[in-house]
């Protein structure tokens, strides 16, 4: 099925959920996304999304029950179950409204934060198939080598790669104590709802499921610590997280010995998207992506050994760390 | 010259261009004609030099690995475009 054929489908779908009637609307429809793992149509206050070839659709099936039991969270779906169209399989949402692309200076970090605290306390239901974010981190890398392997900037982003536990490639299963993530995080997965004021919610529901929560904390982790995202909005969005008592991060002193791992899982996904498309486009790498391939350069110079948290620079980390198993590494004393 | 107080001997300093006398013995100074009018001129001044900057709140930690000095390397000094799609992709 092309996109040709699915477009029309998708449509005359949402203008179904939208209208309930066979009449003609003067609505417009507008193309939200059009990508090989995703295409979403609007049509009114409906939103329909063709998910990507191949989604098990028993496990997207637990996922849209999630969105569907925790309205205070996630959009719910307007249909409880995906619908099989045109070969691919489709849910139907009510619209939101997203962040504001031209002014991501009024993020809504706070509320970001409260939402993924309420994901991360939720008791996780049994059924509930595993979080994908490392799955995704391993499709970006794979499409490095696939795509871009001789690139110079393949390299120290392979390298870091290499230095990374092997649950956060995807390589092993993810470790515990999990939570219910939403495994994809960023400030495309927030809406108002009801649109255009009504209060935010998380979307997308294709990589929710059980993990390390620390993973929906990790992609503002990583911006902040490429030199992307200023100190004061990676602070508010840490602080709105503790005081929501989002359990992902201790709730205080340094949060990086929980961080470092997944924040340089993800940046390295961010490095490895960036090269390929840079190379894809024959053009080269812009401040921002050498900004997250800097920073993978560094992650492969340094000595701490790849398979649990490493160290940070701030002097003197709070000793209930390691109470939750995370022991920063410090020099040998003489 | 000796001191009016101790007779203790009195050694002539150089205080930002004012001349002082100090008694070496008690520690005393003798100030000539308009010397006192000078240092206060030189306290006043002093005074309205603004106070030095408050000290930045501190960044918060980041990992070995960030961007230098901490992660407030400066590239969001002005919003750029390529770190905007960042903020909403995958």
């Amino acid at each position: 099925m092309t996109a040709d054929t699915l477009l029309p489908l998708l449509t005359a779908r949402a203008h179904g959920a939208a209208h309930r009637t066979a009449d003609g609307c003067t609505c417009t429809t507008a193309v939200l996304a059009d990508r090989p793992d995703a295409t979403v149509v609007r049509h009114a206050g409906t939103v329909v999304k063709a998910h990507a070839p191949g989604t098990d659709p028993a496990a997207l099936a637990l996922r849209l029950g999630m969105a569907a039991r925790l309205p205070g969270v996630l959009l719910p779906p307007l249909a409880p179950e995906p619908a099989v169209l045109g070969g691919r399989l489709v849910t139907v949402w009510p619209y939101g409204t997203p962040v504001d692309p031209d002014a991501p200076g009024a993020a809504p970090w706070e509320a970001a934060a409260t939402l993924l605290a309420r994901l991360h306390r939720t008791p996780l239901p049994p059924k509930l198939p595993p979080m994908r974010g490392p799955a995704n981190a391993a499709r970006a890398v794979a499409r490095l080598r696939a795509e871009a392997p001789a690139h110079p900037a393949a390299r120290p982003v392979l390298r870091a790669w290499a230095t990374l536990p092997g649950w956060a490639r995807a390589a092993e299963p993810l470790p515990g104590p999990r939570a219910l993530c939403h495994g994809d995080l960023h400030l495309g997965q927030l809406v108002r709802h009801p649109a255009p004021d009504g209060p935010w919610r998380l979307i997308d529901v294709d990589d929710l499921g059980a993990g390390p929560p620390v993973w929906d904390m990790a992609r503002p982790a990583s911006w902040y610590a490429c030199g992307l995202l200023p100190p004061q909005e990676w602070s508010r969005f840490l602080a709105a997280y503790r005081a929501a008592g989002g359990p992902a991060v201790p709730a205080d002193g340094d949060p990086w010995p929980a961080l470092d791992p997944v924040a340089r899982a993800l940046t390295v996904q961010s490095a490895a998207r960036a090269v390929a498309k840079a190379a894809a486009a024959g053009r080269r790498l812009d401040e921002v992506e050498q900004a997250v391939v800097d920073a993978c350069d560094r992650m492969g110079r340094l000595s701490a050994p790849p398979a649990r948290p490493v160290g940070c620079n701030r002097p003197e980390p709070d000793s209930s760390l390691s109470g939750r198993g995370h022991k920063p590494i410090r020099p040998a004393r003489s | 010259m000796q001191c009016p107080k101790c007779h203790a001997p009195m050694h002539t300093y150089n205080r930002n261009g004012v001349q002082i006398e100090q008694c070496s013995g008690c520690r005393g100074i003798f100030l000539d004609y308009g010397e006192l009018e000078a240092l206060t001129r030189l306290e006043a001044q002093w005074a309205q030099v603004p106070p030095p900057a408050p000290q930045a709140y501190p960044a918060p930690p980041a990992p070995a690995w960030g961007a230098p000095h901490g992660g407030h390397h400066g590239h969001y000094g002005h919003r750029h475009k390529s770190f905007t799609h960042m903020l909403f992709s995958s």
